[in-house]
């Protein structure tokens, strides 16, 4: 299959950097069209009133937070089983995005918590769950950054993820295993949703936009990576030539 | 430490089957750990002191202490494993020993068992029962010791395999300790949130067996598991 080439830092380097712009776009597009939805044009809620509508980032937030680290888990049995470095870059470009989303979940949900349930945090299954997965995210770019040979940082990063990862299930379904405050699930496959349509668009519409955002930023960042690793290679001289010349 | 011209004691069973590795395994890291004896009451004095800190520091009133007890001593015990883990491979990785280990017979998962075993025999087995002691000082009764106990009976094990996971993947790194610790804590804290529920659902007169129960299937899931991804991390530190 021809898509396979870009398996190879080298030409996966131009056709990230392609793509990035555009993924740019529909994210801020998408924010944009979400946010006026869901700011000003879903009514205000019958319990909450406005305070409600940090929804439209929180969920978003932390569906992409909980995303993110099964993508780096997919990626990291790519990286163990074919051996493929650009699958371990990949996790290496995706883990601050997905710490950064885990951070904006815990921080919009207390900032939620404190109007509603009076206090900016519980330690209920959900948001402590949620916690240890930030520390996922922080443990694995502390151990990227400790181990010096590149090698065997990719390895040891690519365990750590799949370790871990035992705990995003967890999170999933601990609002339905114990029952805390934390509120279950608006949205299910199977039954559908418990919103009124407005909202739940906006919700999804963000959640779009924060999935493109993520795109964007991953594959930026994993140009940087690949530059960094492959800074002795001809094609990245070429490269340099070309911006000095 | 050499085996040359001596030969190996458990000639009963046949050399090349994964019980004798495992046997093997466990029995050589019992009889080191045995010759470093000091090293293990380092361990068990650790969990002692750190655990009397705090009815010094929050004050003697029993009420209180009951209250915290489940908690900090299972903080306590948390804790002293987690000191306790370098141990596991530190001193095979820097004498070279881990990566005959590795070349041998029997097969790393095997071996990594073994050690493991042999680390919860030194550390975790003499904390669950020290776990009984301390809780005294904490005002417990003999019931809610008799639960602290089982929990740490069965938690301890487990943070042993999560934690050979971690210590295996920092040999040889800088601030590797720490780092290790990093790794390990969070996958710790499941452990950690079902073993004290367990000693709380009991001292509040509930059953305490979902919560032993829930730590026994992480215990099971850890015993299939662990040794595979003990070896997988050793591998990868090893070249």
């Amino acid at each position: 299959m021809a898509l396979f080439k870009y398996a190879a830092p080298a030409s996966f380097y131009p056709l990230a950097g392609m793509l990035v712009p555009w993924f740019a776009t529909i994210a801020f597009l998408l924010c944009v069209i979400g946010l006026y939805l869901g700011l000003f044009v879903a009514p205000e809620d019958f319990q909450q009133g406005e305070v409600y509508r940090i929804i439209f980032i929180h969920v978003p937030t932390a569906w992409m937070a909980m995303f993110i680290y099964l993508v780096m888990a997919g990626y990291a049995i790519l990286s163990l089983v074919y051996q493929t470095k650009l699958s371990a870059m990949m996790i290496e470009a995706l883990a601050p995005t997905g710490a950064m989303f885990t951070a904006l979940a815990l921080l919009t949900g207390a900032l939620w918590g404190k109007p509603t349930w009076g206090t900016y945090w519980a330690w209920d299954a959900r948001m402590t769950s949620t916690l240890i997965l930030l520390f996922l995210y922080v443990g694995y770019i502390a151990l990227m950054n400790a181990i010096e040979d590149k090698k065997r940082a990719d390895k040891a990063g690519a365990l750590l993820v799949l370790v871990g990862s035992v705990n995003v299930p967890i999170i999933y379904f601990s609002v339905k295993w114990w029952n805390t405050l934390h509120q279950g699930a608006s949205i299910s496959v199977s039954g559908g949703s418990k919103m009124a349509s407005i909202m739940l668009w906006s919700m999804l519409i963000m959640a779009l936009a924060c999935w493109a955002y993520a795109i964007a930023v991953a594959l930026c960042r994993v140009r940087a990576i690949i530059l960094e690793r492959e800074k002795n290679a001809a094609w990245v001289d070429n490269i340099k030539q070309a911006k000095d010349g | 430490m050499s085996h040359a011209g001596v030969k190996p004691k458990f000639e009963t069973t046949p050399l090349d089957t994964p019980e004798h590795g495992l046997l093997v395994a466990a029995a050589r890291d019992l009889k080191l750990a045995m010759r470093s004896r000091g090293e293990l009451m380092q361990a068990l004095v650790f969990f002692i002191i750190v655990a009397s800190l705090f009815p010094l520091a929050i004050g003697p009133e029993t009420a209180i202490l009951k209250r915290v007890a489940p908690g900090v001593i299972w903080v306590c015990a948390l804790l002293a494993v987690l000191l306790t883990l370098p141990r596991i491979f530190h001193q095979d990785y820097e004498d070279g020993t881990l990566e005959q280990l590795a070349l041998s017979r029997y097969p790393l998962t095997i071996i990594c068992a073994g050690k493991m075993i042999a680390h919860w025999l030194t550390t975790g087995l003499p904390l669950a029962l020290l776990s009984a002691v301390i809780g005294m000082q904490f005002g417990l009764s003999p019931v809610e010791l008799g639960v602290m106990a089982l929990s740490l009976l069965i938690g301890t094990p487990i943070l042993t395999m999560l934690g050979a996971i971690g210590a295996a993947l920092t040999l040889g790194v800088r601030g590797g300790a720490i780092l290790m610790a990093l790794l390990v804590l969070p996958l710790y804290i499941p452990v950690l949130i079902f073993g004290t529920g367990a000693i709380e659902a009991n001292m509040a007169g509930l059953d305490a067996t979902p919560n032993l129960y829930l730590s026994a299937a992480i215990f099971l899931c850890g015993l299939v598991l662990s040794p595979f991804a003990v070896a997988a991390a050793v591998k990868i530190s090893l070249d």
